[in-house]
This record gives structure tokens, sequence and C-alpha cells, in this order.
């Protein structure tokens, strides 16, 4: 085992991690610590674009942004955040800019600016171009300016370290974060980071779904290890199916495909948006998009031999515009289905996308340990964490604009704590949960195989806590995890080795997945209501007066060492927008 | 749009799609030996399925220690380039069916950088070589308040070059950098090339002057493996003679 000592230590090196690293670095000594090499991280698959009113292109302000995301939300959204985001989007782009990232341009050099799904003009009145991008890689070029400007900085990097556990220490009775406990994924060593301020920035969940957009490593592995250490997790049963994934294999096509002017059609040829949301059409919010696309397919309009997917029509672009403008996702059309998008439509159906929820913050990345007290020293950015700007249903182009808000906030603010603090004593045996996890995994004798509890888990995921839920589904996923978790016990593993054990690190992040699962479930069992991304066919309808709040879960042991998740809620913050319902 | 009928893709989805394919996998794990051997394994899979979830199938079902990186699955991390059938590509961006899969397909490490475990190979010299190039914005005088302005055609002069995502296919396809790892490589150059004919950019000279050493531009004897390599699609022999070419006449 070897010890280092930090200022600052960041989880992650996406998007988030390498914003709040840029200016953790300039101010603190300061460690990322990433599973991933950083340009392998998945904020470069992000592909439509980053919100911010620079009405380079039309008249548009910061107030219909915010507005916009709390409507988008489904005024879940804590509107002190959503303001700063929004205000501070501006910014957040120049700096972009300044650093490197090479726009798309108007005519007259400014940076161009497109249309996207629930951004609108004043209040709703129509779409509005807001969305800054690179072509269809927005994410791509966020991502690799960042790390530029990372080398630039002299930013220092722990490539291929997975952070595994989260080290509190009680001092005065006040929880404080004293380091995280990391796993060498080159020599199998455990390395112990004591740090002053840690930064969780390490990404979204989606892998407990089977049709997903999210790479294979988004496993959630910084909200189960704070969440194991008795943190609460924020508002876990909201997560977005993007309306256009790649039929059966989830690949996004972005929104910005709609955006262009792209169409969804049923098996009739019909543009069946106009009877969901006749103002945005194909634009209106993820959500709707999606719950439209599934009651076509539950309605015996979806295409195919199945009936189970219906079309992305882009056949009407011109296809300089599709060159121009979207590149990339007509070339996954072609590798993935081969399929000509310039003369035939793109079968999709909706894809497992993005956590809402996650660690809970406050506006300057704090994390916190109930509804109102810190935990000093501890922060989180990104998709992991929840502020929350996005609430029910996030917007499109709102999360690489978190990413970078807030990853700059947090950067900041856990950099300034770290100067003025002293080092927290580290636990006794910092590092024995890490070391007896692993051990346990490679010493393991049991008859379990990840893959297939894996398998099983992201089968019972889609089937039952997706697009639309119904307390019976509800239950039955809640069921079938627990039933995995108990099988988990008795997994093993065939790689015994030290050096490169992805064998082991699948088990461990499988261990991840079914217990965020279980929060997700029994979260979404507890919401009689629906609203944003979570739909439940037996309470249509949003109910503000018992479910105006975000959900608050906690892992419970009991004396006799069973675990449960136990839930609470804590207030919305409403400021200026008063709860509507939600049309597009 | 016609009534959609059943189309191709989706009447090739109703036959049963699976056939027998032979992965020829070298492995190489230095806990065990200092050898690295073939080792083959027959899997059933779609071939309209990817070489990853061919390496999937075999980790996850049959042997849990075969290892490989990978992250996305769709060709945009760069994660899992490696040797397959001879040629460097990405795993998640080659389909079965598309390298003849009547007969074994061979999969080995990326060439060039030392092989650490199975298909997994040390970045460091790749990343390093890149990071010597000053791959960053470099500009003078005082930041404007706004964006700086930059034409749609100044944007578009180095368009190609930005799409690189750092997966090392071109660099281990050259030979010149297996027979000498000194040689920045092509993805180095890329990257270079990127900054150099950004117009935002003021540092043009001084890159040019990193390239312009033993070890830089001159080496490349125009193979144009690289660009075959380029999972991409990125003219990456075109972007070297670009820089020869700027070295020579100090316009960019
Ligand atoms: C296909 C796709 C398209 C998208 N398009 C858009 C878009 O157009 N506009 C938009 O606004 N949003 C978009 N999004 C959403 C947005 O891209 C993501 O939410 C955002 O990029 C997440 O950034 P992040 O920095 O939080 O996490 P990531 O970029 O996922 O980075 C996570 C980092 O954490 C590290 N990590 C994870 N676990 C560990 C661990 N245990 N130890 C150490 N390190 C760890 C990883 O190595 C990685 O570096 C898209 C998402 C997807 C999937
Ligand atoms: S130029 Fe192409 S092959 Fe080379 S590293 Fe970049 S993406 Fe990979
Ligand atoms: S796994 Fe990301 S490029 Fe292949």
């Amino acid at each position: 085992m070897k010890i280092h000592k930090y200022d600052t230590v960041i989880v992650g090196a996406g998007g988030a991690g390498m914003r709040a690293a840029i200016e953790a670095t300039k101010r603190s000594r300061t460690a990322v610590l990433t599973k991933l090499y950083p340009t392998r991280s998945h904020t470069g698959a992000a592909q439509g674009g980053m919100a911010a009113a620079l009405a380079n292109v039309e008249e548009d302000n910061w107030e219909w942004h915010t507005f916009d995301t709390v409507k988008g939300g489904d005024y879940l959204v804590d509107q002190d955040a959503a303001e700063i985001l929004a205000k501070e989007a501006i910014d957040a782009v120049l700096d972009l800019e300044k650093m490197g990232l090479p726009f798309n341009r108007t005519p007259n050099g400014t940076i161009d600016q497109r249309r996207f799904g629930g951004h609108s003009r004043n209040h709703g009145e129509a779409p509005v171009r807001r969305s800054c991008y690179a072509a269809d890689r927005t994410g791509h070029m966020i991502l690799q300016t960042l790390y530029q400007n990372c080398v630039k900085e002299g930013v220092e990097f722990f490539n291929e370290f997975y952070v595994l556990d989260q080290l509190i220490t009680e001092v005065d009775g006040v929880k404080m974060s004293a380091g995280v406990v990391a796993y060498e994924l080159a020599t199998g060593e455990i390395h112990v980071f004591q740090a002053k301020s840690v930064i969780y920035a390490s990404g979204g969940t989606g892998k407990f779904f089977k049709v997903t957009s999210n790479a294979h490593t988004l496993t959630g592995d910084g909200q189960a290890a704070c969440y194991r250490r008795g943190l609460p997790l924020e508002d876990m049963e909201f997560f977005q199916f993007h309306p256009t994934g790649i039929w059966r294999m989830g690949i996004l096509l972005t929104e910005g495909a709609r955006g262009e002017g792209g169409i969804l059609r049923n098996k009739d040829g019909e543009r069946f948006m106009e009877k969901y949301a006749p103002v945005m059409k194909d634009l209106a919010s993820r959500d709707v998009v999606s719950r439209s696309i599934y009651t076509e397919i539950r309605e015996g309009r979806g295409c195919g031999p199945e009936g189970d997917h219906v079309y992305l029509d882009l056949t009407h672009l011109p296809p300089e515009q599709l060159d121009a403008k979207l590149p990339d996702i007509t070339e996954f059309a072609r590798t993935y289905l081969g399929i000509e998008p310039y003369t035939d439509p793109i079968p999709i159906q909706p894809t497992a996308h993005y956590a809402m929820g996650g660690i809970p913050t406050n506006v300057e990345g704090e994390v916190l340990l109930d509804n109102t007290t810190v935990v000093p020293g501890l922060y989180a950015a990104g998709e992991v964490a929840c502020v929350s700007v996005h609430g029910a249903n996030r917007l499109g182009t709102n999360s690489l604009l978190d990413i970078n808000v807030f990853g700059k906030r947090s950067g900041i603010a856990a950099a300034e704590y770290a100067v003025k603090s002293d080092y927290v004593d580290l636990p006794e045996d910092p590092a024995s949960l890490v070391v007896d996890q692993v051990e346990r995994l490679r010493n393991s004798t049991g008859s379990e195989r990840v893959a297939e509890i894996r398998r099983e888990l992201q089968e019972t995921m889609d089937a039952n806590v997706m697009v639309f839920r119904t307390e019976q589904t509800i239950k039955t996923a809640v069921e079938k995890i627990a039933e995995l978790r108990e099988r988990y016990r008795n997994v093993s593993i065939q790689d015994k080795g030290k050096r490169f054990n992805t064998d082991l690190l699948e088990a461990i992040e499988l261990g991840n997945l079914l217990d965020l699962a279980e929060v997700m479930a029994v979260s979404a069992l507890a919401r009689k209501e629906s609203r944003g991304g979570h739909y439940r066919e037996d309470y249509p309808n949003r109910d503000d007066v018992n479910f105006m709040r975000h959900t608050m879960a906690y892992r419970e042991v009991g004396d006799d060492g069973s675990e449960t998740v136990r839930l609470d809620y804590k207030p919305v913050v409403q400021t200026r927008y008063q709860p509507m319902e939600r049309k597009y | 749009m016609a009534t959609p009928v059943m189309d191709k893709a989706e009447a090739e989805a109703a036959a049963s799609p699976y056939i027998t394919v032979t992965f020829r996998i070298r492995r190489f794990n230095p806990e065990l030996s200092e050898h690295a051997v073939w080792e083959d394994f027959p899997i059933e899979i779609d071939p309209k399925e990817r070489v990853l979830d061919g390496l999937h199938k075999i980790k996850w079902d049959l042997d849990g220690t075969l290892t490989f990186r990978r992250s996305c699955a769709h060709g945009i991390c760069g994660s899992d380039a490696m040797r397959i059938n001879g040629k460097n590509r990405l795993a998640c961006k080659t389909l079965i069916k598309d390298i003849n899969p009547e007969k074994p397909i061979t999969v080995e490490a990326i060439k060039g950088l030392t092989v650490l475990k199975d298909l997994v190979v040390d970045m460091e010299p790749f990343f390093q070589a890149y990071r010597d190039v000053m791959p960053f914005l470099v500009t003078k005088g005082n930041e404007p308040t706004r964006e700086r302005l930059q034409s749609a055609e100044a944007r578009e002069r180095f368009d190609d070059t930005t799409k690189c995502i750092l997966c090392a296919a071109c660099t281990t396809s050259c030979p010149v950098f297996w027979n000498d790892g000194q040689y920045f490589g092509p993805a180095a150059i890329v990257n270079a090339h990127r900054f150099i004919f950004d117009s935002r950019d003021e540092a043009g000279e001084q890159r040019l002057e990193i390239l312009n050493d033993k070890d830089g531009v001159w080496r490349c004897r125009t193979t144009f493996n690289c660009t075959d390599a380029c999972p991409r699609g990125i003219e990456v022999t075109k972007a070297i003679q670009e820089v020869k070419r700027a070295l020579i006449t100090r316009r960019f």
C-alpha cells in the first residue's frame, strides 16, 4: 500500500473533472485520478452541443434559458442553481473558445448556434437557436480542448487508477472527507490518497440498462463509494431515456439531427410528434418524445417485422448539410446498420442516456450529508452530482454546460478550501475495505458469474424501470435486484493476477451497479406520480402536493448486517417560476 | 416518405443470424510466462456484430483473463485500437462480416509499443510524443471580452485534424515508428497540424521547429499506412505533407 498526500484530489477526468482540474491546479497541489485515460472519457461521445444564450444568431437571454431548464425539469429543478447555470453559460462557452475549442462559425465569424429540444424563445413561444456546437462532435472537442489545457497547465494525472472508496473521518462530531482509496490497474497495487479536498467527477451510471448510449465504463463508481459510506443519493429514480438510439444497440443519434430538420416517423410514414407536441413537435423535451415513440410502438404503429422501433428520417435534408453538420452520426448509421441516411430512414428506439440524480451538492459543489449539512472537503460535479439543475428531466445541451459551469465552480471552491485547511487524519487502516473487497473476489470459489448477473440486471432494468413504470413492474425489479445482490455474494472471477486485472474490476463495477439499481428502483417505487423522466402508468399525473420534493436515499445497515434503502425528502428551491402544466 | 416496408437490414435480422467464427488471439501475460502464444476461441456470433462484441463474448463467457481496453464501443474514445487480420483498426468499429469470418480472425496488440498484457500496450510514449508538440492554443496579447472571431473558411482549414481521438492506430502502423521509437509519429504531427493551421494560434513557428527535429516530420516516408489505419478518416499523410510544406515555405 502506498500513501500519497495532495491538497486536492479529483476523481475522474471527463469534462467535469478536467474543468475542475484546470482551476484547482492553478490554486493548489492537485492530483487527478481516473480509471480511463482522460481522452477516453465519455464526454467525448457527446454530439449535439452546449447551451448558452449568446444571442449570436437570434434574440435570446439567460432568463429564457433558466425558464426552459426549470420547465424541462418538470419543476423539480432547484431554481437558484438553474439561474447560475444559465447565467454562467455564456462565460463557460467563451472560456472554451479562448482555450481553443473550434466551434462552428456564423458568416460573420462568431460562434454559430442551432436549435435543440426544449430550448425556446420567450417562455415557450418557438424554438430558439441556443446550442453552440462543433459539428456533431461537440463533446469530443470539449474533451480534447480541456485535455490540451491540462497539458498546458501541467495537471498531474494518475491514469488507470480506480477509486473504490471514500474516506471519512469524524472530527469533533463533524464528518469530514479525509481522502480516497484507489486501485492501480497496471499493478494491482492499492493507493491511499490523503487530501484536504476531494472532488467526484466520475460520471454516470447508465450501464445498469441494456440499451444505453453510455460507455461500458459508466458504472456509477463515485455514487456507490459515497453511498456505501452513508452519504445520500438524490433523485436517483430520474433517468433520461433519449428518444433516438440506434435500434437495439443504443448508440446515440443526436437530437441535433432533429434540430437540423430530421423527422420521426412511424410505420405509416406519419410525422407522429405533431399529435403529441403541436408546437415543438420533434423537438419537444426528451421524456415527451420517448413516451410518444413507445406509445406508437405499443399501439401497433412501430416499424419492422416486430414493430419495435420507429424511423428517424433525414432523407429530405441535403447531403451537403448532413456532411457538414452531422458527419459522425450518419457514419454510425452506415457502419453499424449498413444504412445510407441520404436515402433511407434510420431505425431508432429510446436509449438509456443520462442520470439526473446523483450525489447531492449545493451550488459550490459541496456534497450534502443530509438536507442541509455539508461534508467539509467533499465536492462533486458533472453527471455524478445532483445540484439539481436538471430536476426530473435534463434538457439537451445542458449537461455539457453543467460539467463546465459546476466543474469550474467546484474546482475553485475545493482548492480554496484546501489551501486554508489542514489535513484530516486518515481513519485507522484506511485501505481495509478495498483490500477486503479485492481479496474476497480474488479468492472466491463461488459459482456465480459476473457477466450473467450483469445481463440479468440489465434485462430487468430495461423491462421494468425504463420509459413506462408501474407499481407492479418496479416491484418485479426490486425483487430481481435483491436476488441478484444475494447471488453477487457468491460471484467469482477467473483472473487471479495482479496486472491489468479487468476481470476483477468488472466484478467490482457490477457491485456498484447493483447497489445503485436498488436505490433507483426503491426511489421510483415510492414516487407515486409522473414527472419528467419518471413516468408511472398507475399515477400518470404530476402530484405537486405530495411530490414536489427531491428524494434522498440513504443506505441503512441493520444490527444483523442487513442492508436497506431508507428514503427521505428534501424541498425544492423555487424562486420565480410557479409550477405550470408542461406543454410543448 | 412512402410507407416503410421491411427493409434490407430487417429482413436479414429476421433470419437466424448466428455463425461460428474463430478468434485467434495473441495472448501474453508476464505473470505466467515471458512468451506470447496464439490461442483460438471458436464462438457463435452474428456477423453484423463488432469484433469488440466477439472479444466480450470470450471474456464474459469463456475466459475472464482475456485483457483489452475499451469504453465507448462506437469508435469515439480511442481505447481499442488493435491489429485485426494484420491491420490496425478499432475493434468496436470493425464488423465481423467485413473481415472474412470464414477464416480465423487474428487479433493482436498494436505494434511498436511495449505489450503489457494480451492486447494492452504501454501508451505512455505515445502520449509523450503528443505532449511534446505543444498541443494547445497559444495566443499573445490581451484576451478579447467576447469570442475570437474566425471565418468559416479558416475554421474549415484544420477541421480534418480536429477529429483525432488519439487511438494510436496510425502511429503503430508506421514502419518508421516500428524501427525507431524516437520518431514523433503521425498522431503527434496530426495534433500539431491542428494548431499550426488554426488562424487563432500564434505558436506555429515553435511547433514547426519542434517538428523540424531529426525525429520530426522528415522521417515520414509517405507510405500511407497511417491514412489507411485512421478510424476517423483523417487524411493523415496529407496533414504530414502540409506540415512539411509549411516548414519549407514558412507559410501556414
Ligand atoms: C452519447 C452521448 C451524447 C451526449 N450528448 C450531449 C450533448 O450533445 N450535449 C450535452 O449537454 N450533453 C450530452 N450528453 C451528456 C454529457 O455528455 C455527459 O453527461 C457528460 O459529458 C458527463 O461528463 P462527466 O465529466 O460528468 O463524466 P465523464 O465524461 O463520463 O467522465 C467520467 C470520468 O470519471 C472517471 N471515473 C469513473 N469511475 C472512476 C473511478 N472509480 N475511479 C477513477 N475515475 C473514475 C472516468 O475515467 C472518466 O474520466 C451526451 C451523453 C452521451 C452518452
Ligand atoms: S490520426 Fe487517426 S489513427 Fe491517428 S491517433 Fe488520431 S484518430 Fe487515431
Ligand atoms: S471502445 Fe471506444 S473507440 Fe472503441
